[in-house]
């Protein structure tokens, strides 16, 4: 019998995806399969909100219960400091490049596909891990295809973009085809008691969404202070460090002025924050770095294709150029609001997620 | 069906042993403390049990105070005799390698203004008993150093450090926790004035162990209120779990032939079970050679991680563990491994097989079979799915 690893944070669509997984073995005998919590940061304590938390103890707690209500075998995973690199530290590197990081899609690409997919194939012996994600994979014309989740409310292709054919292959979505009030249909149904847990939106290692601390402790950064200036250089205020801001940040900035006005861009260099009205910080061509392409290749040297720069947020219509062997020329027909460097720009066509990559530095 | 091979974790309950302590779950259930009929059955129940356990520490029954386990037993030991003797001196001395039921008392003694000498130990994780010796100083008032290691099985040499002890005047504790089951007990040969003992690592039941306390140790109790075991440990008697553990201990240690072909039988599987596992490229035993329990094998898989291979065993049907129950899913390298001067990389790729009396040549050999299998393939291992 082949295995299956579910990953299991101790939320509800984790423990969903592992019951369905659980109940396809008793019904139809699928693959045996494996719950695996990981603890990928230290819980925290004094202003940690634990119950929120996907590493606290509770989370623990929960993620047993529900493995051993659905008669699986459950182990915890230490993988604390290769999170810590790869997803930690990467996030305040960004901000102290004046970027924008990407903390789930690391996570999906050095942790979840990664080293839980490794550890999965060759310490359990499976051949799959399982995610509470919604999205789903199919295979169609000999390759493995990434497509947007049946909930389109809920789709999170956005951070699943860096998944390649090996990974794809070993990969499992069981909520694919479901929509978040039918996955929290299915957890009361069960009984789970994650069924009525809230769901997590902010950074899981940022406690309250503050990063400020977590910069210090891991950088020794402190932030010094520095001009906002408008977009043609003339000086609106003070801010408290570069690398405390985030492109598209309203608020905090405090800077009067007629309009509402908005970080447009962050440079490091100069420990200068740049700001500017709603129409200012909109744009309709970008280039990405580091393409990665969920089928291997670009479709095409040129293409057509729809694209999102953030999980939440529209989607525009572009024509996409490849530019050499790393980059991305990215023409939208409408304008896109607040394109930030570091961000990821994921390309679709349809239903499918092709692939993407970050945005470069306006050159 | 199962291997069980984490004896040193806990031991299923003997069948006679469950027999011994039903009574007491139901008919008998009277307190203990009660001067009725009732009380006087429980109390007959926890009278016997006493004298069972003192015979075979060859100690009289007032010398034996009933805990919650092991844990409670080292806590009540170090904490009570450390205070009880506060007004002479504040210096306790320890090993390096100690189970964290006396390393983190001796650290919360250390908050409390107490000095705390850590010994070192060598490659087997020994004490050198010379090393012990030139330690203690006019202000050492306790000396609490384990009868055998949980993690590596180690045997430390408790009758001499017994003889310095008593020669220089301090109180000699030790936990014979993991040691209960095999080794001999006898107080008085030992030299020691305190003794840890559990009753689930000798096929008794969890939640609860004994403290010897030599007549005459002054001891600050731990838990106030009322007079149960002498005043020495508050709260009504866990009658029926502690007339198994006289029933599990005497059927362990009551009869020293049985206990020493017990031993040698096990200590055959534990060599074909080492021997075997020996086999498998970049495998070497951890602890002493020689001077280790007969349940206890050890061992370094270089390259990989012990907790994947405890999972991946136990999806084979095999149970181990890294090195101690209390230490699992910690990224922390065994504190027992780094003392013995073991590289903290090499550290986690720790297993500890530990047999036990329903173990058969059989499951040696299926385990040895199934662990080569598992590491093949975890070292043939799946080259990283991209990653950039």
């Amino acid at each position: 019998m082949s295995r299956i690893v579910a990953a299991m944070s101790g939320g509800v669509d984790s423990s969903v995806a592992a019951a369905l997984l659980a109940g396809e073995t008793r019904q139809s005998g699928g693959d045996e399969v494996i719950g695996v919590w990981m603890r990928l940061h230290p819980d925290g304590g004094e202003g940690f909100e634990q119950r929120r938390s996907c590493c606290s103890p509770d989370a623990h707690d929960d993620a047993r219960r529900v493995a051993q209500l659905l008669g699986i075998p459950f182990f915890a995973l230490n993988l604390e400091e290769r999170f810590g690199e790869r997803v930690i530290d990467a996030f305040a590197d960004a901000y102290l490049a004046g970027s924008t990081p990407n903390p789930c899609q690391a996570c999906n690409q050095y942790i979840k596909f990664d080293e839980l997919l490794r550890r999965g194939l060759a310490a359990y012996g499976a051949d799959h891990v399982a995610t509470g994600h919604y999205a789903r994979v199919e295979q169609r014309d000999g390759r493995w295809r990434l497509l947007r989740a049946a909930d389109a409310d809920k789709d999170q292709t956005y951070f699943l973009w860096v998944l390649d054919q090996d990974q794809l292959a070993h990969t499992r979505f069981p909520l694919g085809e479901l929509t978040k009030p039918e996955v929290r249909g299915i957890a009361t149904q069960l009984g789970l008691p994650t069924a009525d847990k809230p769901e997590s939106q902010e950074i899981c290692f940022v406690p309250a969404g503050d990063y400020r601390e977590l910069l210090a402790e891991r950088r020794g950064y402190l932030g010094e202070p520095g001009p906002i200036v408008d977009v043609s250089g003339a000086r609106l205020g003070t801010h408290t460090g570069y690398a405390h801001y985030t492109v598209g940040q309203r608020h905090g900035l405090g800077v009067a002025a007629g309009s509402p006005l908005y970080v447009r861009s962050i440079d490091a260099a100069t420990n200068t924050v740049v700001v500017g009205a709603r129409d200012e910080i909109a744009s309709r061509r970008f280039v990405v770095e580091g393409r990665r392409f969920v089928a291997g290749d670009p479709p095409a040297d040129r293409f057509r294709a729809s694209v999102r720069i953030r999980h939440r947020g529209g989607e525009a219509d572009c024509e996409v150029a490849v530019l050499g062997d790393d980059r991305l020329l990215i023409e939208t027909d409408s304008p896109v609001w607040a394109p930030a460097a570091g961000q990821a720009a994921v390309l679709y066509n349809g239903d499918e997620c092709l692939g993407g990559g970050r945005i470069a530095r306006a050159a | 069906m199962t291997i069980y091979l984490d004896h040193a974790a806990t031991t299923p309950l003997r069948p006679e042993v469950l027999e011994a302590m039903l009574p007491y779950l139901t008919e008998h259930f009277g307190n203990p403390s009660s001067l009725h009929a009732s009380g006087r059955r429980a109390r007959q129940g926890l009278d016997e049990a006493r004298e069972k356990v003192a015979t075979i520490l060859g100690a009289r029954p007032r010398e034996i105070v009933f805990t919650g386990g092991g844990s409670e037993s080292d806590n009540l030991a170090i904490k009570g005799a450390a205070w009880a003797a506060s007004a002479r001196g504040r210096h306790i001395v320890t090993s390096s390698v100690e189970h964290h039921a006396v390393l983190n008392t001796c650290a919360m003694l250390e908050r409390q203004g107490f000095e705390v000498t850590y010994l070192p130990v060598d490659r087997y994780g020994r004490v050198d008993p010379d090393q012990l010796a030139e330690a203690l100083t006019d202000h050492t008032t306790v000396v609490s150093i384990m009868y055998a290691n949980n993690e590596v099985g180690t045997i430390q040499p408790i009758a001499e450090i017994g003889a310095i002890c008593r020669q220089r005047g301090v109180l000699f504790h030790t936990d014979a926790v993991q040691a209960g089951g095999f080794l001999p007990l006898h107080v008085d040969r030992l030299g020691v004035d305190l003794m840890s003992l559990g009753a689930h690592k000798l096929y008794g039941p969890k939640g609860v162990g004994a403290l010897y306390i030599r007549q005459g140790t002054a001891l600050l109790p731990q838990a106030q209120g009322g007079s149960q075991e002498r005043q020495r440990r508050a709260g009504t008697e866990n009658v029926a779990g502690i007339a198994g553990f006289g029933h599990a201990l005497e059927l362990a240690q009551g009869d020293t032939a049985a206990r020493d072909a017990d031993n040698i039988r096990l200590a055959a599987l534990r060599d074909q079970l080492s021997s075997g596992l020996l086999q498998i490229a970049g495998t070497v035993l951890t602890g002493h050679p020689t001077e280790r329990l007969p349940n206890s094998s050890s061992l370094l898989l270089d390259g990989l991680e012990g907790g994947d291979l405890v999972a991946a065993l136990d999806l084979e049907g095999v149970e181990v563990s890294t090195g101690s129950a209390c230490t699992s899913g910690s990224t922390e390298p065994s504190h027992v491994l780094l003392a013995m001067g073991i590289d903290p990389l090499r550290a986690h790729g720790s297993l500890r097989l530990t047999p036990g009396r329903g173990t058969t040549e059989a499951d040696i050999a299926r385990t040895i079979e199934l662990a080569s299998a598992v590491v093949a393939r975890m070292r043939e291992a799946v080259p990283a799915p991209a990653s950039q």
